[in-house]
């Protein structure tokens, strides 16, 4: 399956292995991450940036493609829709079926509310579905929640918001308890012990894993759950706009029926944004490892209402998307590969970096090598090796297919065996950093009555993530939105509805002179050859 | 020129190029996905399709984000197939063969035709963890299990109309409740932060100044 070119560099990586597995490659200080991330991140690259023109960001950068999507009207601009004849009336709206919407609605139906969930396509078509590494939790002897917060904030460049990183760290081990009694089956010692590995930027062994379908196992386990307490979930169905009442207050959302092109109204005394990510948007031409669904949706519907948000303009590239063959081109290639001892080697053989630097240090390395010719040519750019074959000398013979299986299978079924040879890897964009801004209980602080919770939060991590805090995020401020939004649903008491923040916004646009033709939300991507 | 080949989707014939998945050559051919697309990663078993090759005789099952398309095939997807879960709540059940039965009973009614194992896409032994389920051998049928992505092509070819996907996931959640040994030491921490114990500590390191943190971020120890 390989080219030429492939395989004589694969005898150089065969040819260093040896001695490259005597000694661990040195960790880079602060001023060589910093350096490398200057030249190297695309965060700093200024051409993918446009400056925010309107809102309470106004001035601030973003993506272009999230800006593009900012500066474009809303599709009911010109629809005239009925507000007063809701087809749902609930105490809890949740937008998006992943792990962080299906946890808050688990949640709030425990505290008794009448909720529900809307999502676009299906209940557990969501990044977290995809999640393979792990979920980190401080709860070893060695470990302690105060570790865990000093990784966290200082991979995220010291930018965390302390009173969210808080509740994340000190929330951790509750949450692995609450799955595993849901029935998650985490990796385990015979005596119970969990088996936990180190991340990129991990002080201590803290990524608990269920193999490499981490977030599958925990996603397929939570929607059971949703489903099995009869929890509403209308699929195929995208909130298209925020409903607000005379008071300020958010009231519901307009919906779309993505089949019939029908909408709809909900009607709620509270709701949770749990949309997750952005990869679908492909910032700056990157592939992504997200799933069909992942445009931004939460981010726009929020804005528009007036939301702020933070970060907005810090991703996440995650170092080892699939390089190749072009059919999984930007697939997801677990940081597990290297907690479990795989090396990130170069044409040349040489193993450039330490593989477990934080991920936006990892990918900047990786840009590195390629841009300065020491990357190996794939028919669709180029990468570097992972070199996988050592997790097998490491961990002995089925190390690989014990605790990567999914990763072995997705390889196998384009012939490349990742037991034997190494594999091409190169960043994917794989994480919005930013999001909606929240306060410690999960509330915007610009709406009443309106949440946030899971990837569409910004804050959590700061301006990088470490692996397995964000299946750690869905669930903690998952959890915490669903019991928040039902505490409050008690109290609130709606006035009339309104959809004026739309005309509003228009105005704004006009006013800024912007006359952006498309729509937003996008709802999906636009991948038919003459949508393109 | 790329290397096209011919496809038949729902039997129109489309050419596409020869390297594309089954998914992006419905995109290449101009179809806008909404149903029988999620994760395009091989994670979510939202593109369950099924295709013969022109002048076989073979019907196959496959995800169309996983497979290659070849000339000749003849495709469907199967935006949606009805799998029958039974409601249940979880802390009510005991892990064992007669929660099965009463679940799930159809299972007994296999005929042992290992057409469910032949049409699973993620090559899992599906007949097998079937079995073990019969015979209330829940860790086997939740390990044997544990790879599927319930797409459900087990479940469309069944002549017992078993929903194989629904199975496996009540063994492992049972499994992971019930059977698996428990982790003391993710209850002693749970135990240990609502006491209190790392409040005043979190508070303290919530305060220190930002170049405080950078020292004790950058020369923390960390594990081997």
């Amino acid at each position: 399956m390989f080219t030429e070119n492939m395989l004589e560099s694969i005898k150089k990586v065969e040819a260093s292995r040896a001695a490259r597995m005597q000694t661990e490659p040195r960790r880079m200080t602060a001023e060589e991450k910093s350096e490398l991330l200057k030249a190297y991140h695309p965060d700093y690259r200024a051409e993918g940036f446009a400056e925010i023109k309107i809102g309470p960001n106004k001035g601030q950068k973003a993506p272009l493609e999230l800006a593009q999507l900012l500066h474009s009207n809303s599709r009911l601009l010109n629809e005239n829709i009925n507000l007063d004849n809701p087809a749902y009336d609930v105490d809890v709206l949740v937008i998006g079926g992943g792990g962080a919407g299906a946890s808050a609605a688990i949640e709030a139906h425990e505290a008794g509310a009448n909720v529900m969930i809307v999502t676009k396509l299906r209940i557990g078509d969501a990044n977290t579905m995809m999640a393979e590494g792990g979920i980190q939790a401080a709860d070893k002897p060695n470990d302690s929640p105060v570790q865990h917060y000093l990784d966290a904030f200082g991979g995220g460049h010291f930018a965390a918001r302390p009173e969210l990183l808080r509740r994340l760290v000190m929330e951790a081990p509750d949450a692995i308890r609450w799955l595993n009694e849901l029935g998650v089956m985490f990796d385990k010692e015979e005596d119970g012990t969990m088996v936990t590995t180190h991340g990129g930027g991990t002080s201590r062994k803290r990524m608990h894993a269920c193999k490499d379908y981490s977030g599958a196992e925990i996603m397929r386990t939570v929607r059971d759950e949703v489903i099995n307490r009869q929890i509403p979930v209308v699929e195929f169905t995208s909130a298209v706009e925020l409903i607000k009442d005379d008071k300020g207050q958010v009231a519901g959302a307009v919906l779309l029926n993505m089949e019939t092109g029908d909408y709809l109204v909900a009607k709620a005394k509270t709701v949770i944004i749990a949309t997750g990510g952005a990869g679908r948007l492909h910032y700056q031409g990157f592939p992504t490892s997200n799933h069909y669904g992942a445009t931004a949706d939460g981010l726009v519907l929020g804005y528009r209402a007036g939301a702020p948000l933070l970060y907005q303009d810090t991703i996440q590239y995650h170092p080892t998307g699939v390089a190749y063959p072009s059919q999984i081109f930007g697939a997801l290639v677990t940081e597990k590969v290297r907690s479990l001892g795989a090396m990130l080697v170069n044409k040349d053989g040489e193993a450039y970096a330490h593989p477990l630097e934080t991920r936006d240090v990892s990918a900047s390395a990786i840009i590195r090598e390629c841009a300065n010719g020491k990357g190996v040519d794939t028919p669709l750019g180029s990468g570097v090796w992972l070199d996988t074959p050592m997790i097998e000398i490491l961990g002995g013979e089925g190390t690989i297919e014990k605790r990567i299986p999914a990763m072995l299978r997705m390889y196998l079924n384009y012939g490349i065996d990742m037991r034997k040879v190494p594999i091409l890897v190169y960043p994917t964009l794989h994480y919005q950093n930013g999001g909606l801004e929240i306060g410690g209980e999960g509330f915007t602080k610009a709406i009443p009555n309106l949440l946030v919770a899971g990837e569409a939060v910004g804050g959590i991590h700061g301006r990088n993530r470490l692996m397995g805090n964000s299946l750690l995020d869905i669930i903690v401020f998952g959890r915490n939105a669903g019991k928040a939004a039902a505490a409050k649903a008690k109290t609130v008491t709606l006035g009339k509805p309104n959809l004026d923040h739309i005309q509003a916004y228009a105005k704004e646009l006009e006013q800024a002179g912007l006359n952006e033709t498309g729509v937003s939300p996008l709802l999906l991507p636009k991948y038919a050859r003459h949508e393109k | 020129m790329e290397n096209l080949v011919n496809v038949y989707f729902f039997g129109k014939r489309y050419q596409v190029p020869g390297d594309l998945t089954i998914m992006t050559a419905m995109e290449y051919a101009g179809y806008t996905l909404t149903r029988g697309c999620g994760c395009r990663h091989g994670f979510c078993g939202a593109c369950a399709t099924i295709y013969r090759i022109k002048g076989c005789n073979e019907l196959k099952t496959c995800l169309a984000c996983q497979t290659q398309v070849q000339e000749g095939m003849y495709i469907a997807s199967i935006p949606f197939f009805p799998t029958d879960k039974r409601a249940y709540e979880i802390k009510d059940l005991k892990p064992n063969q007669q929660v099965m039965m009463e679940l799930y009973p159809e299972i007994y009614s296999c005929i042992g035709c290992n057409a469910c194992t032949k049409a699973c896409t993620q090559s899992l032994n599906v007949m097998q963890y079937i079995a073990y389920a019969q015979r209330g051998e829940l860790e086997k049928c939740a390990e044997e299990s544990f790879d599927c992505v319930s797409c459900g092509c087990c479940s469309v070819r069944c002549p017992a109309e078993i929903s194989h996907p629904m199975v496996g996931l009540l063994a492992r959640r049972l499994v992971g409740k019930y059977v698996a040994p428990e982790s003391a030491h993710v209850y002693d921490r749970v135990g240990e932060i609502n006491r209190g114990e790392y409040d005043a500590l979190i508070e303290q390191v919530m305060q220190k100044p930002i170049s405080e943190m950078q020292e004790l971020y950058n020369t923390r120890d960390i594990e081997k």
